[in-house]
């Protein structure tokens, strides 16, 4: 495996998904413990604990859909077309997310405020189930024709190990946004979130380890490069310890840690996705050959060079200024009158 | 219905849905760096009041602007997945560079703008709120350089790959700087000004109707009639620049605007009138040799006509025609309105003339169905192309998509946009009704710190 520039965008578009993960992971954790918390005061301080920054971490899913657009558009045209009424879902469940977030508050009447806690939740859930879905799909194989066209229907995405994986990630969202929500609050609803913190980790832990196994048993390509090259093997030994630590650290009271944990769980998982299924970037079940590569889905190299300049400038700004917004906005939520 | 007009009813309808709010972002985010200027300058606390009032009118059209995009980010795979394998090597890049560009710039600093108040001080806020606006900016430039590639490709070379024909770059800057993108790109952004400027006149007017908030009022309507006037004024020398690259660029669609069937030099501008398509003519009030001047300079030049155009290749006539004049149409009434409020603001005498404050009121409705009639315009007059003279608008469905999944998606966005519109309409009137807030007058936490200088 040389790098060559295909290879690197391989790596950057997942780089792109992978940091939307870990950001906007805990806010749509958040939302979908959101009904949990029963008092309105509550509610508001676990919506604040997100609100400055659940829109600059949604852009990581936009930039990383423009990106696979401009670096693979036969992955973006095949894989939007084919999952097409998913990814409405998943619109339709985005939208009413952001838009519960800005208009909750605007008004103080019980039913207005709980229509839109019901829409929070219920969108943050199930975009985190859809999204796991769609992965569980790409990593199980979907039918591909000759054209490289999508070829089964809305059902045969809902089998059971795409499921799976869907729920395994609702279980890694809720573990990883009750544990940036422990470290945002502070009273009575952190000690709460401290109880369902713990219980989410239990949560998470099981499915993981059922999917593992659904994986090695079921999915045997998945692993076939950890399998073939040994030392790749330490990745999935970082990700099992990294598991292992976050209740380990959350024990100690040590929460920042258990989250920088539950970051390095999310970031080894992906790797491991990435690594197993490379250079597939859509695998093609029942028909291998048709398979969309990061060679033969790829833009031209002068496309790829370009971007890799665009990348390259924007990249570190966007890091900058996002390291800087997140210190401004340190510390536990207060509630202000700018607040949601 | 088949699954090509359900797709393009599809993205009209979630497009033109989109574009309500985006101009209002980019408007008011001017508006909102001018107002804390302002404040910075005099240190008069009526514009701090006025920056904080509408800041949140800002952040109620921000969400449902970003909530509504991503629909048109996903919808070009979804609907025209052979579209996008088609441009993907040319047009990906451009909203790539939209996403890194423009949208980290806008979200990142739009949370200072919205939650810093009270936690940086003065420079660093007005720092954030300058940067919202210019992320806003960034974004109609980029997606505006994809748009125009469609409209006249530059920069490009059709290759095969995997059997199939694709567009490749071939020179990134020609293709950024396409023939049409400058002209559009300063048409669009004028007009997203006048969006704004509008809306921060006509709540003024309505309070200056009602004699409430009075301090406030005149300030608002002082800044808000200026940049409206400018923005308007400015419009019209834009939309003057992008008819000539229409003419030269895309001669069919500047035929269809005007009604023009028949080749001529010496070619008429029509003033009003209506599309008599069956005895291919336009009847209504035209000054001869204008459209000739305006498009060419020259009152005696050629004008091109569609009978130079085979008729499978012609845009639809009608609705072009109608969308276009009715754009210019508000244009023009726009400029009047503008002046008009500025004059007797500046005798003074303004809040005595109560139809004029109702004109003004309403005048906020002008910018969005011209913003609206201009897109459809621009779009329907590029038919039947999808990507002009390169690929036909059928042409760029997806293949793997059933027309009654289209349907279902219809329907679902139709309901929700619905919703969401009465919403946005119902919390704007609130957020009007509501008003400013007296506490604005004294700044709080750390901007209260005077700034060293
Ligand atoms: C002239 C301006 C303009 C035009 C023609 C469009 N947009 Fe837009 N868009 C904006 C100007 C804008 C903006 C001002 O930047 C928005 C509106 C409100 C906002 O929050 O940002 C935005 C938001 C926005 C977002 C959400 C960004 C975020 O999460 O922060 C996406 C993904 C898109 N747009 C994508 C599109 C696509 C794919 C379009 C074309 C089909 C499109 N927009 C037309
Ligand atoms: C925000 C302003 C825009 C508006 C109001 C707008 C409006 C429209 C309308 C009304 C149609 C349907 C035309 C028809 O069916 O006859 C359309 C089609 C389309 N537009 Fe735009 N558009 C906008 C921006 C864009 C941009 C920025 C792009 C690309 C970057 C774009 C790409 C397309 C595509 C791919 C179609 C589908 C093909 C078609 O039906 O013509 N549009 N648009
Ligand atoms: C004053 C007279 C005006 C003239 C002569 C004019 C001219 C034009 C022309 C020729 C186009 C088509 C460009 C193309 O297809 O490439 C256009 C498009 C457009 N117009 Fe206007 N316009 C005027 C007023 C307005 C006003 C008042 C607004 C809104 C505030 C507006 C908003 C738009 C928009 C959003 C587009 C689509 C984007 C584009 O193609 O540039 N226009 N206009």
């Amino acid at each position: 495996m040389h790098l060559d520039l295909n290879t690197i965008w391989f790596i950057l578009v997942g780089v792109l998904l992978t940091g939307y993960a870990v950001l906007d992971g805990f806010d749509l954790g958040i939302g979908a413990l959101h009904l949990f918390a029963n008092k309105d005061e509550e509610r508001r301080v676990m919506l604040n604990s997100i609100g400055p920054v659940w829109d600059g971490n949604e852009v990581w899913l936009v930039t990383g859909g423009g990106a696979l657009f401009a670096a693979f558009p036969n992955v973006y045209a095949t894989a939007f077309s084919g999952f097409y009424l998913a990814l409405m879902l998943l619109l339709a469940a985005l939208i009413f997310r952001a838009v519960a977030i800005e208009f909750r508050s605007k008004r103080p009447e019980r039913w207005w405020r709980q229509m839109w806690d019901v829409s929070f939740s219920i969108g943050s859930l199930v975009s985190a189930l859809l999204i796991g879905t769609a992965l569980g799909n790409i990593a199980w194989g979907v039918p591909i024709d000759a054209h490289g066209e999508y070829a089964g229907s809305f059902l045969s995405l809902l089998t059971p190990y795409p499921l799976l994986v869907g729920i395994t990630t609702v279980a890694l969202f809720m573990m990883h946004g009750a544990i940036y929500g422990v470290l945002k609050t502070e009273g009575e609803l952190h000690d709460k979130l401290r109880v369902w913190a713990m219980r989410c980790i239990i949560f998470f832990v099981i499915s993981a380890v059922t999917l593992t196994m659904a994986t090695l048993l079921y999915v045997p390509h998945m692993a076939a490069r950890v399998r073939e090259t040994p030392w790749l093997f330490s990745v999935a030994l970082l990700n099992m310890l990294a598991i292992a630590n976050i209740p380990r650290e959350f024990h100690h009271g040590r929460d920042g840690r258990a989250f920088l944990s539950s970051c390095a769980t999310i970031i080894t998982l992906m790797a491991l996705f990435a690594l197993n299924s490379f250079p597939n970037m859509i695998y093609s079940l029942p028909n291998p050959e048709n398979s969309l590569t990061i060679y033969n889905a790829a833009s031209s190299p002068k496309t790829l060079e370009i971007m890799l300049v665009i990348a390259g400038i924007g990249v570190p700004v966007v890091i900058a200024y996002t390291v800087c917004i997140y210190w401004i906005f340190r510390g536990k939520v207060k509630l202000d009158r700018m607040s949601y | 219905m088949d699954i090509l007009t359900l797709s393009r009813i599809q993205f009209g309808a979630t497009i033109a849905f989109h574009y309500i709010y985006p101009p209002l972002s980019i408007g008011l985010g001017i508006m909102l760096v001018l107002m804390e200027g302002a404040w910075l300058k005099t240190g008069n606390a009526i514009y701090h009041q006025m920056a904080r009032f509408w800041t949140k009118v800002f952040a109620l059209t921000f969400a449902i602007g970003v909530a509504t995009g991503i629909v048109m980010e996903f919808e070009f795979g979804t609907n025209w997945a052979t579209y996008s394998r088609f441009v993907g090597d040319v047009f990906g890049s451009a909203l790539a560079a939209e996403g890194i560009f423009a949208f980290f710039l806008e979200s990142g600093f739009l949370a200072v703008l919205l939650f810093g108040w009270d936690k940086v001080g003065r420079k660093v806020h007005f720092f954030s709120t300058c940067m919202v606006a210019l992320g806003a900016h960034f974004s109609a430039l980029w997606i505006i350089v994809a748009n125009s590639w469609m409209q006249t490709p530059a920069g490009y070379k059709l290759v095969e790959h995997n059997g199939v024909m694709r567009a490749e770059i071939t020179d990134f800057w020609k293709l950024v700087f396409n023939p049409s993108t400058v002209d559009r790109l300063c048409h669009t952004v004028s007009g997203a000004w006048c969006t704004g400027a509008f809306l921060v006149v006509s709540v003024s007017a309505w309070y200056l109707l009602k004699g409430k908030h009075v301090e406030f009022t005149r300030k608002s309507l002082k800044l808000g009639l200026i940049v409206a006037l400018v923005a308007s004024l400015l419009q019209a020398v834009t939309g003057h620049t992008s008819a000539q690259s229409v003419a030269k660029n895309q001669p069919a669609k500047l035929a269809a605007f005007e009604g023009l069937y028949q080749t001529c030099s010496n070619a008429p501008l029509v003033l009003a009138g209506y599309v008599d398509e069956k005895n291919q003519k336009v009847v209504g009030i035209e000054v001869p040799g204008l459209l000739s001047f305006l498009a060419h300079n020259d009152f005696h030049a050629e004008v091109t006509g569609l009978d130079k155009f085979k008729p499978e290749d012609r845009p639809p006539v009608t609705p072009s025609f109608l969308f276009f004049h009715g754009m210019v149409g508000i244009g023009f009434t726009l400029i009047a309105v503008a002046a008009l409020g500025f004059l007797y603001f500046r005798k003074g005498t303004l809040h005595q003339r109560r139809w004029l404050l109702w004109l003004l009121v309403f005048s906020v409705l002008g910018p969005q169905i011209a913003n609206q009639l201009g897109w459809f315009a621009a779009e329907v007059g590029r038919q039947p192309w999808l990507v002009y003279g390169l690929m036909r608008t059928p042409e760029g469905l997806s293949a793997a998509v059933k027309a009654n999944v289209v349907l279902t998606s219809l329907i679902m966005f139709t309901f929700i946009y619905f919703l969401l519109f009465a919403v946005f309409i119902y919390l704007l009137n609130d957020k009007i009704q509501h008003g400013p807030h007296e506490d604005d007058l004294i700044p709080s936490g750390k901007l209260a710190l005077p700034t060293k200088n």
